[in-house]
């Protein structure tokens, strides 16, 4: 055997082995592997339409949370103009803030507007009125704060409802989808990621004999053992124990706002306001609890436990500490946790686990038909010829296995069209060889130069047909989502695959049968 | 050496006039199908328009009738209902979206108590969701197209190229003409398989071509007509056959792969073998009737 020959027969072993490593353990025979073989490939995983459950998209209605943040500015500008006995009445207009006082304050309640609230741009007058809106980029940041916050609340509402792998991202600009496997009614899902989680403001016991009695087993009266949960470094989720006394004090819904803000030497800090009634109950709880630490607790989970410095009035309040920016915003999000951030659900696609099963079931089938109608074909039309091109077959199913394996990719219903259509597409680079032999052969040429010839001439037309089919293939994966992407994933590997095979996979075979009895007649 | 074709020698230029008429009503089909899918008055998939889709299956089997009499109490008057498989399963069509797929159940439940169901599938799409995967399908569709043209018109020369685009556009208004004839439903699956058949049909077209520029580099002196004719003669063999090979695998998927792959399927199939056919009588004698019009070199060497 040439040399040349031996180096690409032990390239196209080494890529069938490497495929079958790869992908037999995402196959039902993946049972009878040992475990060592399991763990150490990824797997194709299945998509939604083939193992049941749910792909929801939701979008955040941005509009609504500038228009409560106008709100929020509105009340506070009226509080302050009270304090400093200015006549004027602020509300909101859409998204802009109305401010009607008698003409002659005009002067003053320009210089009022400038000295509290930087971020109000003038927008226009009326007699007695002035109209000012947020600026562009406060809109725009208030907007993507929403969606951050939206997104942090469905990750950890998601987590709640106990859903396995599950899958969750932002899209578009205000949208934020979700993939949750085996989930059947996705009803019920849905309103449990919209409710709010329960905010509540509890005491820390902070005396460390008792804490120690709560760790042992023995949980003091009144008092209840809760977790504050942190990641480390390394990743690992450190679960810190803290002794808190059962009584609620105060609860989220009472919160009005919940912001990043600076403490007064420049470091981060969260800003939170209460409403009326909260402020007052804030009050009298600060007045008597001044030194202790006050656990901000969400579904039981302890968030963070500042520790009141002085008697607070008014109801607005910093928490403060050595905060990154990242660390204050994270408490800033739990705190507006019980401040719905709107949502509606924009698309719901959700696949019985029966149906797909079935429809595995019968993609299989249809894909195994049609593959055993092709491999028929071509031998009972091309002869001996043909047991090479589904030699082809076999090699490009088995690397497209493995390389959707690699890349970790979803198989999904159209997806497995996409395998059977490949086989089809992938036999027809062997077609073309074939009968450009054929042609070569009944030219007079022996059947060695016809093979060569045959290669040759045949190489461009398989590699122009090839790109025309993948170049639609890149654009569907570009512009496709879940499924669509699936099977453009599936058809350019194919493709790719099929080149690769096409090129090396059958013409060794020839050139050793070539290479090891002189061909007198070719069976084609 | 078992032949499909033996040495053939069909005019197929003769057949033109014939070709390009059969070709022009596929093309004005596609074309009323398109302005009907501007004008909203399509088939047209809720993925793209919006709203729900609900398959349920029953325990026990379930006249129409009386699924429309319980959706009708339940507020649905303008839903369609269709049977599914063997009678128990039955889909149900609404134009509304958030939360629709819910209450339809309940009218379900409220109406047949002691026919429990399970849910095999759900759709629901919002408006703006419907919007962005037009818009998307559109961008996929342009995007793939110019750049298809761009590699033809790289590989080949100018009239090739532009040959070779118009007869992929027609195989795709072909098969959107066909669909509308059909009343199938125009999905996002449907314009994954027109965009797939885009790529795939210029294999047949390219094939051919090739031929051509081969028989042309070699400077047979001869008729462009007869050199066009002889070249499809030449291949006609591998043109059926590589059609074949994917109409082959595509009859299993239309007849056994289920209700969602049923649709898209069958979009290939149609258009493989319309694509079969332009390759011979809508890309070639576009470029014979160009060039004999036109003149000039076809080739430069």
């Amino acid at each position: 055997m040439k040399k040349s020959i031996r180096w690409r027969l032990a390239l196209i072993l080494c890529s069938v082995l490497i495929a079958l490593f790869l992908f037999l353990p995402s196959t039902p025979v993946s049972a009878k592997l040992p475990e060592w073989w399991k763990q150490s490939v990824p797997r194709i995983a299945l998509g939604l339409d083939l193992r049941g459950g749910s792909h929801l998209v939701m979008q955040v209605e941005t509009d609504k949370a500038v228009e409560s943040s106008v709100d929020n500015i509105a009340a506070s500008l009226q509080t302050a103009a009270a304090s400093e006995g200015l006549a004027v009445t602020f509300s909101r207009a859409g998204q802009d803030i109305a401010a009607k006082f008698a003409e002659p304050l005009e002067e003053k309640v320009t210089e009022f507007i400038k000295k509290n609230y930087a971020v109000l741009e003038f927008k226009s007058r009326a007699k007695g009125e002035f109209l000012y809106n947020l600026s562009k980029n406060e809109v725009k940041r208030l907007k993507e704060w929403a969606v951050t916050q939206a997104l942090e609340r469905t990750r950890r509402r998601v987590d709640k409802f106990g859903v396995a792998e599950p899958s969750i991202y932002k899209q578009e600009q205000d949208q934020i989808a979700l993939q949750l496997p085996g989930v059947k009614n996705p009803q019920e899902a849905i309103s449990f990621i919209k409710t709010t989680g329960k905010l509540e403001f509890k005491l820390v016991d902070s005396e460390p004999s008792r804490l120690q009695q709560a760790l042992a087993g023995k949980v003091p009266e009144g008092r209840e053992l809760l977790y504050e949960e942190d990641v480390d470094e390394t990743g690992r989720i450190v679960r810190r124990p803290n002794l808190v006394f059962k009584q609620t004090l105060l609860t989220g819904d009472r919160l009005t706002e919940a912001k990043v803000g600076m403490d007064q030497f420049g470091k981060p800090a969260v800003s939170i306001a209460f409403d009326g009634e909260g402020a007052r109950i804030f009050e009298r709880i600060t007045a008597e609890s001044v030194g202790k630490q006050m656990a901000i607790v969400l579904d039981g989970v302890v968030h963070s436990a500042p520790r009141i410095q002085e008697r607070i009035a008014g109801g607005s309040a910093q928490i403060t500490g050595n905060f990154t920016h990242d660390e204050a915003a994270r408490i800033s999000i739990v705190l507006r946790e019980s401040l719905p951030a709107p949502m509606k659900v924009v698309q719901n696609v959700t696949v019985g686990p029966s149906l797909g099963q079935d429809s595995i079931d019968m993609g299989v089938r249809a894909a195994l038909i049609g593959g055993l109608f092709v491999v028929v074909f071509m031998v009972f039309y091309y002869r001996l010829s043909g047991l090479i091109a589904d030699y082809a077959i076999v090699v490009n199913l088995i690397l497209l296995l493995g390389a959707m394996a690699l890349m970790n990719a979803t198989l999904t219903l159209p997806g497995i069209a996409g395998i059977i259509l490949t086989i089809g597409m992938g036999v027809d680079s062997n077609v073309l060889m074939f009968e450009r032999i054929r042609e070569e052969i009944r030219s007079g040429k022996q059947p060695r130069p016809a093979i060569d010839a045959g290669y040759d001439k045949a190489f461009l037309t398989i590699l122009d047909s090839h790109v025309t089919t993948l170049i639609t293939a890149a654009a569907l994966f570009l512009f496709g989502t879940g499924t669509i992407k699936g099977f453009a994933v599936t058809l350019s590997l194919g493709i790719i695959i099929n080149l690769y095979s096409a090129l090396v996979g059958t013409k060794v075979i020839f050139d050793i049968i070539n290479s090891k009895w002189k061909l007198e007649k070719l069976s084609i | 050496m078992l032949q499909i074709l033996h040495k053939t020698n069909i005019d197929f230029m003769g057949w033109k006039n014939v070709s390009f008429t059969v070709s022009a009503a596929l093309i004005a089909l596609g074309l009323i199908a398109l302005v009907q899918i501007g004008r909203g008055k399509a088939n047209l998939g809720i993925d793209f328009v919006g709203g729900t889709t609900v398959q349920l299956s029953f325990k026990e089997r379930l006249p129409i009738d009386m699924a429309r009499i319980a959706l009708e109490k339940g507020g649905f008057q303008g839903a369609t209902i269709q049977q599914v498989g063997e009678g128990n399963k039955i889909l149900i069509r609404a134009r509304e979206s958030e939360g629709t797929a819910d209450k339809i159940q309940a009218a379900f439940k409220q109406e047949f108590p002691g026919n429990s169901f399970e849910v095999d599938s759900i759709m629901e799409i919002g408006p703006v969701i419907g919007k962005a995967l037009q818009r998307d399908a559109l961008i996929a569709i342009t995007v793939s197209i110019i750049a298809i043209i761009i590699y033809i018109a790289m590989r080949f020369e100018f009239k090739f190229g532009v040959a070779a685009a118009i007869a992929t556009m027609h195989d795709v208004l072909a098969v959107l003409g066909a669909f509308t004839i059909l009343n199938k439903e125009i999905n996002l699956l449907t314009i994954t398989a027109l965009l797939t058949l885009a790529g795939y049909s210029l294999t047949d077209t390219v094939v051919v071509f090739d031929r051509i520029r081969e028989n042309l580099k070699r400077g047979k002196r001869e008729p462009l007509p007869n050199l066009v004719n002889s070249s499809i003669n030449e291949v006609l063999s591998r043109t059926i056959i590589t059609s074949l090979t994917v109409v082959l695998v595509l009859i299993p998927l239309v007849l056994f792969g289920g209700e969602v792959l049923h649709d898209f399927s069958l979009a290939l199939l149609i258009g493989v073998i319309v694509g079969t056919y332009s390759s011979v009588f809508v890309a070639s004698p576009i470029l014979v009737v160009w060039h004999v019009r036109t003149g000039g070199r076809l080739i430069t060497k």
